[in-house]
């Protein structure tokens, strides 16, 4: 099968600290692949630089069919995300912000209107298509995101932690329509967790990441086999460790926001 | 096309649904028209220079202009912080006319604005010279809110979080204020303050809304027009510049 997303010795420096390190890997057209590892290990980071939004410091990444630094738009245009935090406007209603999309990837006006109702419908919220986000819980506006990550029919929907804070139910409802969309529409799925058994579960396939370098990477069964583990949890704590990381993300964020300020002198 | 439309749309929304926005910006023109109108008046007029209260008017709604416009441009930086910022830079459409979509909305608001501090000086007495030309000042209003929407914008591409937001209040919108000519005449200045007045874009804005109201200018329409209008294409090519090269 073809490969959607191709990357190639990408790495992401924020100044003497590398975030991403020389990383290579490819999601086939189709698979549901899960990016797996500890806080700070880099997850955000590559998800940032394939979704266009973050430029790398050197290697680089085709999605489907398209360079990242060269064919941004054509990128753009392929995937759907839904980030790690919130990325809603709080002030629009669930609708407002879900036609805003649909306007801004360029979904005509009557398919918008279908699409919409059929996918609020589908997270529950249709019913609430007219209460402003800020009124949601943190459940809700995920589902909201979800909704709207679909609405443009992405080739490949990213998710950064997609089912932190939700219950079970909720979880369970999002994965069988996720699988659906995936076996019916062949929509590629590239998502992080933390919860092991979900991606062991889910994934077809799995990469883990720890301090910026790929360390594993293959079916669930395959690399339990690797370690000689019985679970994914198991083989996870084998590979990376037992020590607990600080994401210190925040600390690269003040730093990067403070070269930046002031005009990226460094 | 489209995508401005929406986007201009978004900032409109948003504002007629801060309420507690709009009221709150009304007050310090308030302040500033009542306290300095009323309170400097009788030294203005025995001064030889007419009546304060009009003459002070026009620079109060450029002051909730401009006050309006940049904060417009900067509330960018809280679209970051919450977020919805990601939602744009990942849409495939072109940066330019996420800019342009962002700062049309930020300007039509602080038009509104202008318009409503314009209502309000005329409750308190104030009388547009020619009310004809109102429309025309209107359409002035609007030219200095795009500048100051576009310089707002361009900051906040600059910035990552709002701690450098009193930074650019103090030693960007309130020198930009002050020095504008909007509480004082332009003629018979100390020659410095009357040079850095003429580097203050506001300057111009101000002037233009004191010919269209109240018939009493230094500039001249024409030339406070070409000024404008310079300035705010170069902010907007500068904005969208800056905005392009944003990382989240």
């Amino acid at each position: 099968m073809e490969n959607i997303i191709s990357v190639k010795n990408l790495v992401k420096k924020f100044g003497d600290f590398t975030a991403v390190d020389d990383i290579s890997f490819d999601v086939k057209k189709g698979e549901i692949f899960a990016f797996l590892g500890p806080n700070g290990a880099g997850k955000s980071t590559t998800i940032k630089m394939l979704t266009t939004i973050l430029n790398p410091t050197s290697g680089n990444i085709k999605l489907n069919g398209h360079d990242t630094a060269d064919d941004a738009d054509a990128v753009r245009h392929s995937f759907g995300i839904v980030f790690q935090d919130p990325s809603l406007d709080d002030d629009l209603t669930a609708l407002e912000n879900m036609n805003l999309h649909g306007v801004l990837y360029g979904v005509p006006g009557k398919v918008r209107k279908e699409r919409i109702e059929q996918l609020l419908n589908f997270v529950e919220l249709w019913d609430r298509r007219n209460s402003l986000v800020k009124e949601f819980s943190g459940g809700m506006k995920r589902r909201l995101e979800i909704a709207r990550g679909l609405l443009h029919h992405p080739t490949v929907l990213f998710l950064d932690e997609p089912t932190l804070g939700l219950d079970p139910q909720t979880r369970n409802h999002m994965w069988s329509y996720l699988q659906n969309l995936n076996k019916e529409e062949g929509i590629t799925v590239f998502f992080t967790t933390h919860y092991m058994e979900e991606a062991e579960r889910i994934a077809q396939r799995i990469a883990i990441i720890d301090h910026g370098k790929i360390i594993a990477s293959g079916t669930a069964a395959e690399l339990n086999a690797k370690t000689g583990k019985s679970s994914l949890e198991d083989t996870f704590l084998d590979l990376t460790g037992k020590v607990i990381r600080d994401e210190d993300a925040n600390a690269t964020d003040r730093m990067r926001n403070r070269s930046r300020m002031w005009g990226g002198r460094r | 096309m489209k995508t401005i439309y929406i986007l201009w749309l978004r900032e409109i929304k948003r504002y007629l649904r801060s309420r507690s926005r709009i009221i709150g910006s009304l007050g310090q023109p308030l302040l500033f028209l009542l306290a300095l109108g009323y309170g400097l008046g009788s030294v203005f007029a025995k001064a030889g220079e007419g009546n304060y209260f009009q003459f002070l008017a026009p620079g109060i709604i450029g002051m909730s202009i401009i006050f309006t416009a940049i904060f417009s441009g900067i509330q960018m930086i809280y679209d970051r912080q919450f977020g919805f910022l990601k939602e744009t830079l990942v849409a495939p459409v072109n940066r330019l006319n996420i800019m342009i979509g962002r700062t049309l909305g930020g300007a039509t608001v602080a038009t509104m604005q202008g318009v409503l501090v314009l209502i309000l000086v005329t409750i308190f007495g104030f009388r547009p010279y020619s009310w004809a030309l109102v429309p025309v000042a209107i359409l002035f209003m609007l030219l200095v809110a795009l500048l100051f929407a576009a310089l707002g914008a361009t900051i906040a591409s600059l910035l990552d979080d709002m701690q450098g937001f009193q930074l650019i209040m103090n030693f960007l919108v309130m020198p930009l204020f002050f020095l504008s000519g909007a509480l004082f005449p332009l003629d018979g200045l100390p020659a410095v303050l009357g040079a850095i007045v003429k580097f203050d874009p506001l300057s111009y804005g101000i002037d233009s809304f004191r010919i269209l109201l109240v018939n009493n200018g230094s500039f001249g329409l024409g030339l406070d027009f070409v000024v404008l209008a310079v300035c705010t294409a170069a902010f907007l090519g500068l904005g969208s510049y800056f905005f392009s090269k944003i990382q989240i």
